[in-house]
């Protein structure tokens, strides 16, 4: 626009300064506390310039809290959601845009129910289901009377046992059953013109051949924005891990700051618990900032 | 919207959508309707049957005064962490709409925070923020116990709200910048050529356009501030002191894992669906009627 706003420009800057330390604010503090011995992180204030323990609290930090197996767990589960979800998602959001076959309507409502209900509000009875996975399947059959049928004729007793807890798989599974990349897929294969699909199948192309070939190229950038976004939704994830990991082999990152709380009682060692909330932000806030421009695309797109 | 072109191999079309169909089968519909049928249920904690009671798990913690702490507790946080992270955000997003000089290095910083883990952050503003150490401690040198989270419940509810909002600043700022910059110069322009300074044009040609991003983020951000708080409030209080920080969510896991409560927790569950799934399609309805000025 052009016209002369001074005092709306001093305004504009002033806010956004604001705005840019309070950002930023936390992380400088974070970086800085790590740095200090114990008694200058217990000053108040504590004192902003950076003491030379940095190293030192970094080491007891990873050590106390076992990180290099807890970040090498994360990384695993996070990479696991992330593909699971983009393999996942773009399959069914094929079969709903490029096929008419009966209870298409129907599931493509069943997949779009679960958007509603996030993991945390079903947490109990889904951790029941980690417990024992087959146990819906046995429930189906139970419900059907093949148990009874099989009890009574066969005399073999059914009973279905697997359980994920303490396993990726329990880990990865759940936190990929839900829909938020497969209307992301389905929102862009429905922009695709119809002319590739007619000139595939033109040329003789199947639907195998035409998915793999004319559609996954084409959906590079989402992919890259739904991989970015996972990544750091079940990096970040804390209530599930938390639950399906009794064994701390198994553990992520995350959950393990709260094995850095300062005790009550004695000086806190808040450098040290600053040094490990350092080492557990640092991977995704890397993501963020390189991969920021699918990072922003995937949020806006997801939440559509 | 459909396709005109199909393939006529349906099968090959079902065989695609089975991974998803078998997973959301066994860990969300099952385990959904699982919680419908605990808490209509008593359930043993460790296996060996249960007794149909109808709605009297509903009744029971519905008549529970620490339920209804929580519920309120739950809203509170809701309505003031929504308020708070939402109107910073539109305030930093308008600003940083007028395109002044260095508002690029605002947009790459604003989302940094949303990257970050919410127990992470709850660490970091625990440290910040306690009584003994850190920064807001300088208030207890200047007013002896005037700032203790740890002892009084309005201060552990500010912490946690403070927490969450930091992070949701940058997620709400993200949609209102993508809104405000998807309104058309020429609108602007115009008023602007009719005389309308910078506050006019935002007040009666920005802000009415941007209500569908409000209402929009007014859901999402009340959906998470059920769901992402759990790890913030597990860090920062514990749901504590004297249940001050008991939010919903918080209180299912507790009764469910820590009592052993399955019955409670999932009829508190089932509440806490029926409200989530009201809000998402309240969001449905005012997506759908979206606000067209034309």
């Amino acid at each position: 626009m052009i016209e002369r706003t001074p005092v709306l420009d001093a305004v504009t800057h002033t806010i956004l300064a604001l705005g840019f330390v309070v950002a930023v604010a936390p992380f400088l503090v974070v970086g800085i506390a790590a740095s200090h011995d114990l008694f200058h992180v217990n000053l108040v204030p504590m004192p902003l310039v950076p003491g030379g323990h940095f190293v030192e609290n970094m080491t007891a930090a990873w050590i106390r809290a076992d990180l290099g197996v807890k970040l090498l767990n994360s990384l695993i589960f996070a990479l696991g959601v992330a593909f699971g979800k983009v393999i996942v998602s773009a399959l069914t959001a094929y079969a709903i845009v490029y096929f008419r076959f009966p209870g298409r309507h129907l599931l493509f409502w069943a997949i779009f129910v679960t958007l509603m209900l996030p993991l945390e509000v079903r947490i109990v009875p889904t951790y029941a289901v980690a417990a024992n996975v087959l146990g819906p399947w046995q429930g189906i059959l139970d419900i059907l009377g093949v148990t009874w049928l099989a009890e009574h004729f066969a005399g073999v007793r059914l009973d279905l046992q697997f359980g994920l807890l303490n396993s990726y798989a329990g880990l990865i599974l759940p936190l990929v059953a839900t829909a938020t990349g497969t209307f992301l897929y389905r929102q862009f294969f429905l922009t695709v013109p119809d002319e590739l699909a007619e000139a595939a199948k033109m040329d003789g192309a199947g639907p195998i051949r035409f998915f793999f070939d004319v559609l996954l190229p084409l959906s590079r950038n989402n992919i890259a924005a739904l991989a970015t976004i996972m990544f750091l939704w079940a990096w970040n994830q804390y209530l599930w891990p938390l639950l399906v990991t009794t064994d701390p082999s198994h553990a992520t990152a995350v959950i393990e700051l709260k094995r850095l709380i300062p005790n009550e009682g004695g000086i806190p060692e808040w450098n040290i618990a600053m040094a490990g909330t350092l080492i557990v932000m640092l991977p995704t806030l890397l993501v963020v900032v390189v991969m920021q421009r699918w990072f922003v695309r995937g949020l806006v797109a997801t939440e559509k | 919207m459909e396709k005109r072109t199909t393939f006529r191999q349906w099968w090959i079309g079902v065989a695609f959508a089975v991974p998803q169909i078998v997973l959301i089968f066994t860990f969300f519909y099952w385990p959904a309707g699982q919680a419908v049928y605990w808490s209509l249920t008593l359930q043993q904690p460790w296996g060996g049957g249960n007794i149909w009671v109808g709605f009297d798990n509903f009744r029971q913690i519905l008549s529970d005064p620490l339920y209804w702490n929580s519920v309120v507790r739950s809203i509170v946080f809701a309505l003031v962490a929504t308020g708070l992270s939402m109107g910073i955000a539109l305030i930093l997003a308008v600003f940083v709409d007028r395109g002044l000089t260095g508002s690029r290095i605002h947009r790459v910083v604003m989302i940094w925070p949303y990257g970050i883990a919410a127990p992470a952050l709850a660490l970091a503003f625990r440290f910040m923020m306690a009584p003994e150490a850190g920064f807001l401690s300088s208030l207890n040198r200047l007013w002896p116990g005037l700032w203790d989270p740890g002892l009084d419940g309005v201060d552990a509810m500010i912490e946690v709200i403070v927490a969450f909002s930091w992070k949701y600043v940058g997620y709400d700022f993200v949609f209102f910048l993508a809104a405000l910059q998807g309104i058309p110069r020429a609108l602007s322009e115009a008023a602007a050529l009719d005389g309308a300074g910078w506050f006019r044009r935002l007040r009666d040609v920005q802000l009415p356009l941007l209500t569908p991003t409000v209402f929009f983020l007014l859901v999402i951000d009340i959906t998470e501030s059920f769901q992402d708080s759990f790890g913030i409030v597990d860090i920062m209080t514990a749901g504590g002191p004297a249940r001050a920080t008991e939010l919903m969510v918080y209180k299912v896991y507790f009764d469910g894992f820590k009592g052993f409560d399955y019955s409670g927790a999932a009829a508190q569950s089932i509440v806490l669906m029926i409200l989530i799934v009201a809000l998402t399609i309240l969001q449905f309805r005012f997506i759908e009627k979206r606000v067209h000025y034309r």
